[in-house]
C-alpha cells in the first residue's frame, strides 16, 4: 500500500491504483476525457495532466500513471494549471463552437471543463477541421465534427459488448470514429456510448432536439424491460417521459442499460388506455369510471375470480389483487403467462442466487435455454467479463451470437441429463462453477435435472476464504417474476390450472402475453395501460399506470428488492392500479384492508417483510435436496424479437424501427431534412 | 491567414465505397499459391496467440496481389481487407484501422506507377516544388488514375532521403538528387517500359555520401573530435 503526498496531503493508496485514483482519493478533481473506470486506459485525451515527484519535468498523465510509494502529486500548481489549459485549447481547436444546437448542451464533459480548465478565450483564427456524418444506427445519432477522439465508444465496443464494430480510422488530424461500413450498431447495449460519449459526437437520436436537461425533472426509477431490474433514471417534462438514463449499481447494472430499456420510453406516450372501456356487442365502447365499474360489478363473480399478472407490473400492484382475491376467497394466482409451471415450492430453487454480480468470479458456468443477449442483456457483459477473466461457458440450446468464446452443447434439453465428459470435469475442476437455467430451459424439465446436478457437483459451497458461493442461478425473463412469486403467483399447473378453474372473472394485470382463448368463458378484465394484445381480448378495459406512472417495487432475478418512484402521471382518466383495484373491491364488497397507497405499503411490509429494504436481496434459504429429475425435449427460446417483448417496446416507434432495420434487414430510413 | 498545412491528399484519403460490382470484383479474393505460402510463412513469424500482428505484412502482400492482378502498385478494395481479416480470425474493423492509418496502403485505385514526391522542407528547399510540376504537367491526377492508366501522384512527407533530396518514390523504388530533367527522364523510361536506373541520379555519387567535398564535421574525418567546447 504506497503512500503518496497529494497537494501536501499524505495518504495511502490501495496496491495498483493509478495516480490520478489516488488524487479522487485525497478528495481532488481531476479532469479527464478518454479515462472511465469501466474501460482500459488510453491515456490519449491528457486532459488529467499532473505534476509528479520524482519523474520528468513536466506534467504526466495521471490515468495511466501508477502511484508509487514516496510520490509528491501536485494538482494545483501553476504547471498543472498551463498544462490543463494548453490541453484544453488544443482540444477546441477542431471543436465546433455549436454548443446552441447540440444535444449535449448543459450535460457535456467539454462544456463544463472548459468552463471550469479552460483559458477562457480562443486565440485560434483559422479554419476548423469537419468531418462527414457517420451512419451509426437508428440510435445513434452522429456529428463526429464535435469528436475530440476520446476513443470510450471504442473501447466500449470492444471491451463491454465483445461486438468489434467500431474503430478510430486514419490518422492525426484526420482521424475518425467510424463503422467501417457504416452499418447500423447491433448489439444490445450499443446505446450506452451516448452516456460515454464526453461530448455530443454521439448523441440520443429518438431525443434529438427533444428537450434541455435543465428542464428535465428526474425521477430514480427500475428498468422493467428485463429481470435485471436496472436502475434508471426517467428525464420528465410536463407530464411526458423524455428519456431514460441509466444509473450506477455496481450489484445490478454497472451503470449500463438495454437499448430496449432506454428507447422503450416513446412507446409510453404511444397506444395508451386513457378511458374505461366496456365490450358491447363484440365491440369496445369507451365509457366512464362508473360504468366501467358498474360492468365489473354486474360480474359479480363471488369466488370464481382469478388473477394474472402481466411482466411489467409492480409488488403493490399484484398485493393488491392478491388481497382483493382473497377477499372474495380465491387465491387463483399466476404470472407466468405463457404456461410455465415449474416448481415454486422452495424459491430458493428459482432465483438467480450468485447474484449479478457474483456470477462475474464463476470459473465455469452452464447455461441451459436461455439466450442470453436477449434475455438480461446487461448480464451477458457482466458474463463476458467472466470469460475475459478465464470461465469456460457451455451452452445448452439453439445457437446465438455469444460476445464470448462458448460452446454450444446441442439444443435438446435432454443434453443436462449426461453431460458430455469434458464439460462434466469442467465443472467439477471449477472452484466457483455456476448453472444457469433460463425459461426456455424451465419448460423443458431442467429445473429439477439441474438442481440434480447442483447436488452432485456442489454448486453451493463454502469456499477457501469462507465466504459462500451458491452457482445455482433461474435467469427469469419479467420484470414481475421474482415479486409475483413471492406474493405467490403460482399455481401447481401454471396457467393452465387458471384455465381450468373456469373462473367467472379473470382479472388481467396487464397480462399481454396470455393465450385468451383459453378463457372464453371468462369475463376479461383487463387493467392495464396499452392497448396491447390484453385489451383485444378484454371485455372491461380499466386504464393503468405504466411504471413510470406510479411508485412500485420491484424483485429482480437474483431477489433484489427495489422501489422506483412516480415520475409522472398517467395519461387521460387513468389510475394508479392500486386505486383501480380498491374500486373494483369496493364495487364487490370486499373489505381489502387498504384505503391507500401508504396503507397498502404497510401491509405489504407487515405481510412481506423481506420486501421492506431498498435494494436488499431476499433471503430464500438453502436450496430444495434429494431433488430429481430429467430435461427433454427441443429447447426453443422465447422471446422472437428483443426490441418487441413487451407492450410499451411494442408501442415504440423507435424499437419497431430497430427490429425491422437491425434485425429484419431492411434499409435505413430516410431521415428528414433538419 | 495562415495556412493549416494539411495535405490536401490526406484530407481526402477515404475508403473505396462499398457496391455490389466491387463485392463482384473483389467478393472472391483468395490467395494465389505462391501468396498463399508466403502467408503462411508469416503468420508463422509471429508466437502463438499473436497472429493479429500479422495483419501488416499480410495487407502488403494482398495490396501487391491486387497490383499484380490489376497492373498496377496495388490497392486494398473492402472484401480484400475482409479476407485479410477472416484470413487473420480477427475483427475487419481492426485491420480498416491499420490500413487506413499507413499511408502506404493505396485505398482507393492508383496507377501502374505510383508517384509518391516528397515535399517536406529538406526536399522543397532543394526544388521538390518543380518535381510537382512535372508531375501536373504530365497531367498525373491525385487520388485517381491518369487515362493511360499508368500515373497516380501523390505529395508526400519526409520519407528520408533528405542528404540526396529532392526525392520521389515510384513504386517500391526511389530516385534521387532529382531534377526537372533527370525527373522526366525517368518518367519517359518507365512509361517505354524500362527499368531506370534507381537511387541516386547524380553521377559519380553512390549512395548518400557527401556530395562533393566534406563541408561539415571536417575534424571527425580521421579521428574522434569532441565539439562541445566550441559551441
Amino acid at each position: 500500500m504506497p503512500k503518496v503526498k497529494v497537494d501536501g496531503v499524505e495518504l495511502e493508496v490501495p496496491a495498483g491504483a493509478t495516480v490520478l485514483q489516488a488524487c479522487e482519493m485525497a478528495g481532488k478533481e481531476i479532469p479527464r476525457f478518454c479515462y472511465h473506470e469501466r474501460l482500459s486506459i488510453a491515456g490519449n485525451c491528457r486532459m488529467c495532466l499532473v505534476e509528479v515527484k520524482p519523474g520528468p519535468p513536466k506534467p504526466q498523465a495521471s490515468c495511466a500513471l501508477p502511484a508509487a510509494e514516496g510520490q509528491e502529486i501536485r494538482t494545483d500548481s501553476e504547471m498543472v494549471k498551463k498544462a490543463r489549459e494548453g490541453v484544453m485549447e488544443f482540444l477546441l481547436i477542431n471543436h465546433p463552437l455549436d454548443c446552441p444546437i447540440c444535444d449535449q448542451g448543459g450535460e457535456c464533459d467539454l462544456q463544463d471543463q472548459s468552463v471550469a480548465y479552460g483559458r477562457g478565450s480562443s486565440r485560434y483564427h483559422e479554419h476548423k477541421r469537419a468531418v462527414t456524418e457517420k451512419y451509426m444506427g437508428p440510435l445513434i445519432k452522429t456529428v463526429m465534427t464535435r469528436c475530440i477522439q476520446c476513443t470510450r465508444c471504442v473501447r466500449f465496443s470492444e471491451e463491454i459488448t465483445g461486438v468489434d464494430e467500431i474503430g478510430a480510422l486514419y490518422r492525426g488530424e484526420n482521424m475518425q470514429i467510424s463503422t467501417y461500413l457504416e452499418k447500423a450498431s447491433t448489439h444490445e447495449l450499443s446505446a450506452n456510448v451516448i452516456d460515454l460519449c464526453p461530448v455530443g459526437a454521439l448523441t440520443s437520436r429518438p431525443y434529438a432536439f427533444e428537450a434541455r436537461p435543465w428542464e428535465l425533472k428526474k425521477t430514480i426509477s427500475i428498468d422493467v424491460s428485463d429481470a435485471v431490474g436496472s436502475n434508471i433514471r426517467v428525464d420528465a417534462r410536463g407530464r411526458e417521459a423524455m428519456r431514460i438514463l441509466p444509473r450506477v449499481n455496481d450489484d445490478v447494472n454497472e451503470e449500463w442499460l438495454s437499448d430496449k430499456g432506454r428507447y422503450m420510453v416513446d412507446g409510453l406516450s404511444k397506444r395508451r388506455l386513457d378511458r374505461p372501456f366496456i365490450r358491447l356487442d363484440g365491440k369496445l365502447k369507451a365509457v366512464s369510471w362508473d360504468e366501467a365499474l358498474a360492468a365489473v360489478a354486474k360480474i359479480a363473480p363471488g369466488n370464481s375470480i382469478a388473477a394474472v399478472a402481466g411482466d411489467l407490473v409492480d409488488v403493490e400492484t399484484m398485493y393488491a389483487a392478491k388481497k382483493l382475491l382473497s377477499g372474495l376467497g380465491s387465491s387463483v394466482l399466476e404470472g407466468r403467462q405463457t404456461g410455465l409451471a415449474y416448481n415454486t415450492a422452495n424459491l430458493a430453487a428459482v432465483n438467480f442466487n450468485s447474484g449479478l454480480a457474483g456470477i462475474e468470479s464463476a470459473d465455469a458456468i452452464l447455461i441451459v435455454g436461455s439466450h442470453v443477449r436477449w434475455e438480461a442483456a446487461v448480464l451477458n457483459a457482466r458474463l463476458r467479463k467472466a470469460v475475459k477473466h478465464g470461465a469456460k461457458v457451455f451452452i445448452i440450446g439453439p445457437e446465438w451470437a455469444t460476445t464470448y468464446p462458448a460452446e454450444f452443447l446441442g439444443s435438446d434439453a435432454s443434453v443436462l441429463n449426461a453431460l458430455p465428459a469434458h464439460v462434466w470435469s469442467a465443472l467439477q475442476g471449477a472452484k466457483r462453477p455456476a448453472l444457469i437455467i433460463g425459461g426456455a430451459g424451465l419448460a423443458k424439465g431442467a429445473l429439477e435435472a439441474g438442481l440434480a446436478i447442483s447436488e452432485q457437483l456442489g454448486l453451493v459451497r463454502t469456499l477457501e476464504d469462507g465466504s459462500v458461493w451458491n452457482g445455482f442461478n433461474v435467469l427469469h425473463m419479467a420484470a414481475s417474476r421474482m415479486g409475483g412469486l413471492v406474493l405467490g403467483y403460482a399455481q401447481k399447473g401454471g396457467i393452465n390450472d387458471v384455465a381450468a378453474a373456469k373462473p367467472k372473472l379473470l382479472l388481467s394485470l396487464g397480462a399481454d402475453e396470455v393465450d385468451y382463448a383459453k378463457f372464453a368463458d371468462s369475463m376479461i378484465v383487463y387493467v392495464g395501460h396499452h392497448g396491447d394484445k390484453g385489451a383485444h381480448a378484454a371485455d372491461v378495459i380499466l386504464p393503468a399506470s405504466a411504471f413510470t406512472e406510479k411508485a412500485g417495487i420491484y424483485v429482480n432475478t437474483e431477489g433484489r428488492v427495489q422501489f422506483a418512484e412516480k415520475a409522472v402521471f398517467a395519461p387521460g382518466d387513468a389510475r394508479e392500479d392500486w386505486a383501480i383495484l380498491r374500486a373494483i373491491a369496493q364495487v364487490l364488497n370486499v373489505n381489502v384492508g387498504f384505503d391507500s397507497f401508504d396503507e397498502l405499503r404497510s401491509a405489504l411490509f407487515a405481510e412481506y417483510p423481506a420486501l421492506l429494504v431498498d435494494g436488499g436481496l431476499i433471503d430464500f434459504g438453502p436450496l430444495p435436496t434429494g431433488v430429481s429429475g430429467s430435461a427433454a425435449g427441443e429447447i426453443a427460446y422465447p422471446i422472437k424479437d428483443f426490441y418487441l417483448t413487451n407492450p410499451i417496446a411494442r408501442a415504440s416507434e423507435t424499437l419497431a424501427r430497430c427490429s425491422a432495420e437491425l434485425l429484419h434487414g431492411s434499409q435505413p430510413q430516410a431521415e428528414a431534412a433538419e | 491567414m495562415l495556412s493549416r498545412g494539411v495535405h490536401p491528399l490526406m484530407a481526402d484519403r477515404h475508403i473505396y465505397p462499398d457496391s455490389p460490382e466491387l463485392r463482384a470484383r473483389w467478393g472472391n479474393f483468395v490467395w494465389t499459391e505462391a501468396n498463399a505460402a508466403k502467408a503462411k510463412e508469416i503468420v508463422a513469424r509471429y508466437p502463438e496467440g499473436r497472429q493479429r500482428s500479422a495483419s501488416m505484412p499480410l495487407l502488403d502482400l494482398a495490396q501487391r496481389q491486387v497490383g499484380a492482378e490489376t497492373n498496377t502498385q496495388g490497392w486494398l478494395p473492402i472484401p480484400v481487407m475482409e479476407y485479410v481479416a477472416n484470413y487473420l480470425d480477427m475483427p475487419i474493423i481492426r485491420v480498416v484501422e491499420v490500413a487506413t492509418f499507413y499511408t502506404m496502403y493505396n485505398l482507393v485505385p492508383v496507377g501502374k506507377f505510383h508517384v509518391q514526391v516528397c515535399g517536406t522542407t529538406p526536399c522543397m528547399l532543394r526544388g521538390s516544388d518543380d518535381l510537382i510540376s512535372v508531375c501536373k504537367a504530365k497531367k498525373m491526377p491525385t487520388g485517381s488514375v491518369s487515362e493511360d492508366g499508368l500515373w497516380t501522384f501523390t505529395e508526400v512527407e519526409c520519407m528520408g532521403n533528405c542528404s540526396s533530396a529532392p526525392m520521389v518514390q515510384i513504386n517500391d523504388d526511389n530516385y534521387e538528387d532529382l531534377t526537372v530533367e533527370r525527373f522526366e527522364g525517368i518518367l519517359d523510361a518507365l512509361a517505354r517500359g524500362e527499368s531506370p536506373k534507381t537511387g541516386t541520379q547524380e553521377p559519380g555519387r553512390h549512395t548518400v555520401e557527401p556530395a562533393g567535398a566534406l563541408s561539415n564535421l571536417t575534424a571527425m574525418v580521421n579521428e574522434n573530435h569532441d565539439y562541445r567546447g566550441e559551441w
